[in-house]
């Protein structure tokens, strides 16, 4: 049941994206990271359409997908707004939305530098029964996964959420490291995690012909990405881990394609959690509202 | 004391307005990438491979003339391209300009950074 409904969600995106050739479409320098964050902003006045769906069996549970719409839009070069909304189904319960995100990047520093950092602020307004795993922070583990959703949905979570993102470009590598803090702003300690990202084309090179297969319209790589405790209990002990491989396609007319199958490193993570993106840029929304004021 | 203040200010105008004239947008460029030699030049397949990702990445601002909109997103067929050199060309990409709107390409491959290069100093 899951797998079907969301067999059908990814095909709405397909149809969807492909449905809008007459829009104007960019390829932005995204990288098919799912959880890491690299310093790369919006291009300034684009909006970019991502869903991002986790799939994954959490022990003593049954299966489940949770997807999360991500509207990402360039507000300045230096400064990209998302919003994120989220949902789940899980096999033999119900399909439920969990909530809302909303998030800003800013580039502090004007100039490329060896190491170049971003600022992440995040708000996030989830119930307990979200299963997106968009991070994984303190003692998250599969436990809190399995929680039926009429149990979990009650609990209401209002959590602030700091990154620090850290890139390098080195050799057409790209190297992104986040550190992350996360705060229930009703209760609870300052809870810590980390992510880590590497990904490059699979070709540096452009052709110098359209193509819809060749090597540089793939990017491969693999993240890591695990909780660091709390400032309760500041250790690794219970906490998840997980390490994924990545690969990522950027189809013609802006349409992307990223899936990951993520491995679970310790006893608190998940086994498996299979990832699929499907996203679609739309350039310079706002020459449209423009455009149209003109013509009128 | 007036007139000590008002030489003094036509003084420090002039010589401001005497510095901005002389001082190229390339300046501030460091000397390593000024010179650096982009491996592509003139070569007419890259300029084709230059076309494609121009057409992806940069004419959704510059326009697919590269004329710009005379507004804010200003033309790449100017004298300010003209007088680059490629490596000048290149270490802009790859800064960008963020406080002015332009994104920085430094995620893109280098080699694709020198494409594009060859296919601007193709259209000037």
């Amino acid at each position: 049941m899951v797998i079907s409904s969301l067999k059908r969600a990814v095909g709405g995106a397909i149809f969807l994206a492909c449905g809008l050739p007459a829009m104007h479409s960019a390829r932005a320098q995204e990288k098919p990271y799912f959880v890491t964050y690299s310093y790369d902003l919006e291009e300034p006045g684009n909006l970019d359409i991502e869903t991002k769906t986790a799939l994954a069996r959490p022990d003593g549970s049954t299966r489940y997908g949770a997807a999360a719409l991500e509207l990402e839009y360039g507000v300045l070069a230096w400064w990209t707004s998302e919003l994120y909304l989220d949902g789940q189904t899980t096999a033999e319960e119900s399909t439920i939305f969990t909530g809302f995100r909303l998030e800003n990047r800013i580039r502090p520093l004007m100039h490329e530098h060896i190491i170049n950092p971003a600022l992440y602020f995040e708000y996030e307004n989830l119930n307990g029964a979200d299963k997106n795993l968009l991070e994984v922070v303190g003692h998250d583990g599969q436990s809190d996964l399995a929680t039926p959703n009429d149990e979990a949905r009650r609990e209401h979570e209002h959590e602030a959420e700091l990154k620090l993102i850290l890139t390098s470009n080195v050799k057409d590598w790209n190297i992104s490291e986040n550190f992350i803090a996360e705060k229930n702003l009703g209760h609870s300690p300052w809870e810590f995690g980390y992510a880590f990202g590497a990904a490059r084309p699979l070709s540096s090179r452009s052709g110098g012909r359209p193509c819809t297969f060749c090597a540089q319209r793939f990017m491969a790589g693999i993240e890591a990405y695990g909780g660091l405790g709390d400032t309760a209990a500041l250790t690794l002990r219970e906490t998840s881990h997980y390490i994924a491989p990545l690969i990522g396609w950027e189809a013609p007319k802006g349409l992307r394609l990223s899936f990951s199958p993520g491995f679970g490193l310790t006893e608190t993570s998940l086994d498996r959690v299979y990832r699929i993106g499907v996203a679609y840029e739309f350039n310079q929304i706002a020459d449209w509202f423009r455009h149209a004021g003109v013509a009128q | 004391m007036k007139r000590t203040v008002v030489a003094f200010l036509c003084l420090f105008f002039s010589a401001l307005i005497a510095f901005a004239a002389g001082h190229s947008h390339w300046n501030h460029v460091p000397a390593k990438d000024h010179e650096r030699a982009n491996p592509f030049a003139s070569r007419q397949e890259a300029v084709a491979a230059g076309a494609l990702i121009y057409g992806d990445k940069c004419a959704q601002c510059h326009r697919a003339d590269a004329r710009g909109d005379r507004r804010k997103r200003p033309s790449l067929r100017s004298e300010l391209l003209r007088n680059a050199t490629d490596g000048d060309i290149e270490w802009f990409l790859r800064q960008g300009d963020l406080a002015h709107g332009m994104p920085s390409w430094a995620g893109l491959p280098a080699e694709q950074r020198w494409q594009v290069v060859t296919y601007l100093k193709s259209i000037q």
